[in-house]
Parts: C-alpha cells; structure tokens; sequence
C-alpha cells in the first residue's frame, strides 16, 4: 500500500503564512491560558498527600467527605478514580501538623467507618521542600534540553536550522503545555517527562525534514529555496505521515489499556506528537526559510567522502 | 550486490542468541519464599538451614525447596498462605539476630543462573512496596556537638580554676555563604585575665575550633565554634550513623531487598519491596528514641522548681506518669552503650519491661556509678528528638521539638553492671518497639520523611498487566500495520521489531535497571518510533523505485542515504533521553532508561537487523520487483 501514489507536490511553503496565523492563534491561546489559569499542578510540584483506596463495593463521595471533614481534614478533596469502588484523597500541605502521618491517619479514619476491607493502592506524600526542588529540577531539565538539541543541531547542520528546529520545539512545548492549562488536566512528573520525549520526537521529525532539505539544496541545481524545501517536504511526506501515525497508534493503545497512572503522560504524548508532526512541515521548516537560508549555507566546506563502500553500509 | 559478510550475518545471530538467553528468565515467573539472613551477631549457614528445616517439619508446613547461597537461606512454597505461616514459625524459632523476609523469588532454572542470567528489577510502583525520601536534620548534630562542648568546657575551666559567668550556645540567624546560620559556644567572663587565661587552655586542649575574643558592655566574651570543615565532617558523619541505624532497623523490620541510599548532602532513600504497614515503618524509621540515665534530686522541692527555682546543677523532668521530678545535670549512661536489648514481662510487677546488655566500656562505667550510688534514686529518661518541615508565610521552615519524659524512677538495690532491666513503658508494643530502637541504635540527628510513595500490592499487579497489555496491543497494532503497508519489507522490520523487544528486555535484565511504568511506556513508545528506521529505509527504496533504479541498487540506496537521517534523528533524541536521566527521580529515570535502550537497540535492529535479512532473500541474483 501507498500513501501517495505518485510523488506529491504539495506546495507547504506558499501556505506558511496561513501556518504562521494558525500557529500563532495556537500559541495565543496556549500563553493566553497558561497566564490566566496556569496549570493544574500535580502533587508533585505543591507538595501534600494523596491516597487511592480500593472499596469492596461503590463508595459514596458524600459520605468519605463527611468523614473526613468532621477529623479536621476540611480541605480534602475526594474523588473517584477509574471505577466507582476507587477514590482518590488529596489532602494540601498542612502548615500546624506533621504532614508525613496524615496518609496513615487518614487510613485509620476510614478504616474505622468501614466494615469490610479497605485496600490501600498508593499513598503519595510529598514534602513543601521536595515539591519546590521537582519543579526547579523539571524546569532545568527542559532548558538545558533545549540548549544541547540547539547546540547538537547547530553544529550538525546550521544556525538557520537550529534555530528553526527549537522554534518548532518550544512551539510543541508551549502549545502542549497549553492544553493541559486549558483543559486544566493534572501537570505531574510523568507530564514533565512526556514532554521531554516530545521534544525529542519533534526534533526527529524535523531533523529528517532538515536533512532532506540539505541532502536536496546540495543536489538541485535550480531553484528557489522555496523550491527546494517543498520539494524535500514533499519527498518526506509519506515517511512522516507514516512515522507518526505509528506512533499514535502505540499511544492509543498505551492511553486505552495503560491505566490511570500513565493517563496524563500518554495525553501530553499523543497532543506533542500530533502539534510535533504539523510543526516540523510547517514552522521549523518556514523559520529557517524566514531566516534567509539559501544554498550557499548549506554547502559543504569539504567535500564529504560518501558512497564509498555502499555494500559494506549495515 | 547486497550481500552481507560473514560476520555481519553471524553478529546478528549472535546478537538474537545472546538477547533471547538474557530475556528468557522473564518469563519463568516467581516463587513465594521466605528468604533468612543474619544480622551481625549471627551466621546462616548449614546448621541453620538444618533448624529451618526441622522447625518447617514439626510445624507441618510444606516447603518446595530450600538451599543456601551467598550467606542467605531461601526457601521457596506453593503459594503466599504457606509463606506467611511459614515466616511467623521460622522468626519465632530462629530468634532474634536473624532476619525472615517475605520475598518472591524469581524462578529462573539452574543452567540460566550459571550463565548469570536474571529476570528484570521491577521497580516499587510494579512489585508494591514504599519508598521513602527522609532528610536528615544534619544542623542538629553540630548542634549537639557544640552541646558537648558546653560541658567539656565547664569541666575544664573548673579544673584549672578559672572563673566565668556565664556559659552557653549561641546560634545568629545570619546565614552565611554556606547557606547555614552560624553558630557556637560562647562564654563571658567578669575579666579579661580570665577571658585570656581559658582561651589559651581551650585552643590548647581543642586546637581544632575558632576562637574569637569579643568586648561587649556586660562583660569579656570568648566565642568558640567548629571551623567549615569540622562542621562538614560532623554533618557528614550524622548522615553516615543515620544510615547504619536505619539499615540495622529495616533489618529488624524483616524486609527483603532492601535500599537505603545517600541521596545529595543530607537525604537517605529508603526503599522497602512488600512493605505493606507503612505506619510501622514510618513509627519505627523515624524514631529517633534513646535513654539516658540519670540520679534523681531528693534534696530539693519540686514544688519550688516548678514556680521558677530550679537549683544549680538540676533540671526539672516531667513524669510519664504524671507531675514532675529533679534531676541532676550529670549523666550517668546514654543509651550509646547499648548493645542488645529485648521486650519481655516484668515477673514480679507483671508490666512491660525492656531487658538491656551493654558493651564493656558502658558496663564499667554503669557498675562505677551505680556502685558509687546506691541506695539513691535513678531516673530513665526517654528522649525523643524530632524535626518537621511546616510551611510558614510560603516558605519551608525546620521546627524541632524535644521530648524528654522519665519511664522510671527507681532507687538503685545494688552495683549494676552488664545486665539490668528497666521498666516505667505503658505497653508491651511500646517495650517491643522501645527494645528494637535500642538494638539498632540511635540515630545522630533526627530525620524527617519528605517524600512518601507507597505502591499497594494490587495496584502494582495491575499496573504490571496494564503495562504488558498496551506493549501487547501497541506491538501488535504497529505489526499489523507495517505487514499491511509495506508487505514483505513490512515482514522484515516486523521481526526487527521483536528483536528489537527481545534486546531491549535483555539488555534491562543483563543491567538489572529498574523496570517502571513510565519504564513499560518508554518501551511501549520505542516500539512506536522503531519502525521509524524501516519507514526512512523503505520509503527511500520506493523512492528510487520512482526514479527507475534497478531493485538491487534501490535497496542499497534507500539503506545508505537513509542512515545519516537516522542516525541525526536518533541521537538528538537520545540527548533528551539523557538528560531526562539526570534530571529524573524513580519512576522518571525508569522511562528516561527504557527510552535510551530502546532507541540504541532499535538502531542496531531497524538497520543490520532487517538488511541481513534483505541480503539473504533478495542479495546476489536478479530481481525485478521488490515486495514493498
């Protein structure tokens, strides 16, 4: 089977000003969220406790609430969690009482207003102190991410398309960060992590597109430079279609059957790589060409002793 | 054309070989087992796999296996009930010095062992159990030092005579370049002679502290405090004892596998498989309670200490029992000396005693000082330390709190020396549990649990299926689609990718990296990007199909002029991989591992994997059409 029978010839870069307004109401709306709502902070980053607890039967919310509220955990915030039996307790740091026992309180509490047996699934607690160092630490990871992609890519190819490969990260970065503030889905670790994969996975995407581009500049004798990045974006539509369509398919497959705990990591996955796929065509490619790329830069200084040993190449 | 060498085909094979040993124990399943170590007074070895024998045998209790390897008795049963009752017959018969844990052993046959192979580590969040992050109150054991000096310097001073007003530790909240508020000793005296006079026979006597002389408007002061690098030496030897005691109580808590780590300047990891009690653990972990023993006052009122006249030389302690009672500065015996010490019953009161042995220094000084006292009142106080972080105006600030209460007050009947009892404790579990903290030892600075995660048993089962059902799932999707897609190419990179699967599982068998979820969703997403090798490879070849190359050269165009992309596009992925390893905790780091495997493993399988197999069907004789 093929995607395109014949070679395309789409022309992507005569609609890149259609891209930059659609992207640019993307990332409007992304910061506009990210500023007025923020995002919705797992345990994680603000410190406190959560408990999963699994009932024998359907547990009724009202009732748990009340429970706990009479104890002094006014603040709890209970929910159900996959399956009516399930809840989930979130308890804020607390500023007067030693925070590291209250999951064990809690327990006790509850265990004493039930008959049957409480099965304890997962308690979380983290300390004020943890929760500040995760959010630096998280915040660190993703810039200096950003730094050795841009320097890697920078000295790999050049500045134009380094720079324009990290405009189309901190595009799928920004807008990926933006649905889950919109949608004001829970930012935790396992986010933090996806995100850190996007922005790898958007980067191969690009770097492929890049590659293209380079390998065709080299070789095309005439043309634009507008030409040229259509004609590389074209060769390399089928294999970035198919790339991330694969990919999607193991993160439905991860989002359906992986369970709650790895929920929000496959959504910010599934958002990246899908922002990730539209980026690498449309804004790395149309950055650099914003930049003024042209043939000249992409020339190699020596000439690269390739082709040599073909059937010696794994 | 397209024909590999040799030894590019027998790599391959011995790649696949290799990788399928190595994944093979994975899928033998576990025991349940009971697995008995000793602790340092005691030794496992022939004798007491012979005792655990007998000891299962009078019980009646079936067990499949039993054998001794690396000084540690495993004993393997049919199922978690036998296991259970196992445990509390083996524990009671072996008696302390011995640690029984609950364990599962993986049940990987002999050959597989020989050749080192081992099924992968899963992590906490898959086999359930606790992890704790505890931060050592490192300040509070400077703290206590500078207390030391306080009473070295008194006894000093009034050897040689020279008088001083006033003694004590002082700390400004100044914080300096360290991040630490300075602190030390500080002593002020009526004349400059005396002022002069103890600091030449202090910089004598502890050449390692600061000595600094200051002139204030109540009098002459001497100021001592321990330079930066005695300072980071006692932050760093409390972190080390802290460690010691909290291995020595986990061992007492009978806990298979266990980590505990030094995690940056002043935090200890621990981690506990199989924990389910996490209140016992925190309870038992946490405390930081030791004795002391002290001679109780019976001169003075208490009633008048308790309006605000403490006499010289006492201090007032509350009772457990209620009220108060007078107590004199010396201490007779910390609880340092301790060695062993166990919970029973009183047989004469009937009430929850703590039976104690200390080590020989600690039993000449006790049979001195009790000898010098009897007849006279000694107290036990029951000291307990601890620090909690609390936010206060947004910010984390340490609160410590001391608790020091007396058990005990009894008067002493005659010379005490190596063995003695104590008793005062409201309850057998108290005893119990004060018997075990005196047996691991105290801790030097009190700790403090910042971060909780605890995995039940259930849900890390379910996280286990779910994990292994969407690689099932995504795996199969992806195979169907590349067969669909790329037909007999599609074939190829197909068995690539359950190479690749293999090596992976290998690969964290052979480094025994901690498997997580996000691990199972790295791997899950790297048979996903996978294929993105094979998609660059075949679509190139179909591209120069388009342009009327001939099979042969197609194949070995599309292979070679898509390297460089994969390898480019590989590697700036692996970077964020990397550095999502360093940044990572726990379950974070498992993904960032499963991901750079995954991504190196697929380069070696998505490129030589698949052109081996290439090379065999359509190398060395004339084609006119490719199945792709």
């Amino acid at each position: 089977m093929q995607l395109f029978k014949q070679a395309t010839n789409f022309d992507f870069m005569g609609k890149r000003k259609l891209a930059v307004a659609f992207s640019a109401v993307l990332l409007l709306i992304s910061i506009g969220a990210l500023a007025t709502k923020g995002l919705n902070f797992g345990l994680d980053f603000t410190g406190g406790t959560l408990i999963e607890l699994g009932y024998e039967h359907p547990v009724d919310l009202t009732e748990v609430r009340g429970i706990l509220e009479t104890e002094g955990f006014k603040e709890a915030v209970v929910q159900h969690f996959g399956t009516a039996s399930d809840i989930l307790i979130r308890i804020a740091p607390h500023p007067e009482q030693s925070n590291a026992d209250i999951s064990n309180r809690v327990m006790d509490l509850l265990n004493a207003h039930e008959d049957g047996k409480i099965d304890m699934r997962r308690v979380e607690f983290v300390g004020p102190q943890v929760g500040e160092e995760l959010a630096n630490d998280g915040g660190l990871a993703m810039i200096y991410a950003l730094i050795c992609i841009l320097v890697y890519v920078g000295f790999r190819f050049e500045y134009r398309l380094a720079v324009g490969s990290v405009m189309a990260l901190v595009h799928d970065v920004v807008i990926t960060l933006g649905v889950f503030s919109l949608f004001q889905l829970d930012f935790d670790l396992t986010v933090l992590a996806a995100i850190l994969a996007v922005i790898g996975y958007s980067l191969n995407d690009t770097i492929v597109v890049f590659d293209r581009i380079r390998e065709n500049f080299r070789k095309m004798r005439k043309g634009t430079s507008e030409e040229v990045i259509n004609v590389s974006l074209n060769q390399t539509l089928s294999r970035t279609v198919i790339t991330s369509f694969t990919t999607l398919l193991v993160l439905l497959a991860l989002f359906v059957f992986g369970g709650e705990l790895i929920h929000g990591f496959a959504t910010a996955l599934l958002v990246g790589v899908i922002i990730g796929t539209y980026s690498s065509i449309y804004v790395a490619s149309s950055s650099a060409l914003m930049l003024g790329i042209s043939k000249a830069d992409l020339m190699p200084v020596v000439v690269e002793k390739e082709g040599a040993e073909i059937d010696d190449r794994p | 054309m397209n024909q590999y060498p040799a030894w590019k085909y027998l790599l391959v094979i011995l790649v696949l070989v290799v990788s399928t040993i190595y994944a093979l124990p994975n899928l033998y399943g576990e025991d349940p087992a009971l697995q008995v170590t000793s602790t340092r007074t005691a030794q496992v070895d022939i004798t007491t796999q012979e005792k655990v024998q007998k000891l299962l045998t009078e019980a009646g209790i079936r067990y499949d296996s039993i054998g001794l390897s690396d000084a540690q008795l495993l004993v393997r049963f049919a199922d978690t009930e036998t296991q259970l009752a196992a445990k509390d017959v083996v524990k009671k018969g072996l008696g302390r010095g011995y640690v029984v844990a609950l364990n599962l052993a993986p049940r990987t046959p002999d050959w597989l062992v020989s050749l080192g192979a081992a099924p992968m580590y899963l992590g906490l969040d898959l086999r359930g159990g606790v992890h704790f992050l505890m931060e050592v109150d490192v300040e509070a054991a400077v703290r206590q030092a500078e207390e030391r000096y306080i009473s070295d310097f008194r006894s000093l001073l009034r050897e040689n005579k020279v008088r001083y007003a006033r003694i004590a530790r002082y700390s400004n909240e100044d914080v300096e370049s360290d991040g630490l508020a300075r602190s030390g000793v500080e002593i002020r005296f009526k004349s400059a002679e005396a002022r002069d006079q103890a600091e030449e026979l202090i910089s004598g006597e502890y050449p390692d502290l600061e000595l600094k002389t200051d002139d204030r408007a109540d009098g002459y002061y001497l100021l001592a405090g321990l330079d930066d690098k005695e300072r980071r030496e006692v932050r760093k030897l409390a972190l080390k004892q802290n460690i010691t005691t909290l291995r020595n109580r986990v061992n007492e808590l009978g806990v298979a596998e266990p980590v505990i780590q030094q995690q940056g300047e002043n935090r200890i990891v621990v981690q506990l498989p199989g924990v389910q009690d996490t209140a016992r653990a925190k309870e038992i972990l946490g405390a930081t309670a030791t004795l002391e023993f002290r001679l109780a006052d019976e001169t003075h009122d208490v009633q008048e200490a308790l309006r605000g006249r403490v006499p010289p030389g006492l201090k007032l302690y509350p009772q457990r029992e209620g009220g108060y009672v007078l107590l004199k500065n010396r201490v007779m015996l910390t609880g340092d000396y301790i060695i062993d010490a166990s919970s029973g019953i009183d047989q004469q009161t009937g009430s929850p005693a703590v039976y104690i042995t200390l080590d020989g220094k600690g039993a000449s000084i006790f049979s001195k000082v009790t000898g010098e006292n009897v007849k006279k009142l000694m107290a036990v106080v029951f000291i307990e330390n601890k620090t909690e972080t609390r936010m206060v105006d947004g910010k984390p600030k340490k609160v410590r709190h001391t608790v020091e209460e007396v058990i005990n007050v009894a008067r002493i009947q005659e010379q005490l020396s190596k063995r003695f009892q104590i008793t005062g404790l409201d309850s057998t579990q108290e005893a119990h549990n004060l018997a075990l903290l005196l047996r691991a030892g105290a801790l030097a600075a009190p700790i403090e649990i910042v971060e909780e995660r605890t995995i039940g048993p259930s849900l890390g089962q379910d996280n286990i299926d779910q994990g292994f059902l969407s690689v099932v799932i995504g795996f199969i999707l992806v195979l169907a689609f590349m067969a669909l897609w790329y037909r007999g190419f599609g074939l190829v990179a197909n068995l690539a990718l359950a190479m690749n699967l293999v090596v992976i599982v290998a690969v964290l068998s052979m480094l025994q990296a901690t498997l997580t979820l996000p691990g199972i969703a790295g791997i899950v997403l790297t048979v996903g990007m996978a294929v993105d090798a094979n998609v660059l490879i075949f679509e190139r070849i179909r591209e120069e199909l388009r342009n009327g190359v001939s099979p042969q050269t197609a194949i070995s165009a599309g292979y070679e002029k898509a390297f460089t992309t994969i390898a480019d596009a590989n590697i700036t992925t692996l970077i964020a991989a990397v550095i999502l390893f360093g940044f990572g905790t726990g379950p974070i780091k498992g993904f960032a591992i499963t991901l750079s495997i995954g991504i190196v493993t697929s380069m070696f399988t998505a490129i030589m994997g698949t052109r081996a197999v290439v090379n065999l069907v359509y190398g060395g004789r004339r084609i006119d059409k490719l199945s792709i």
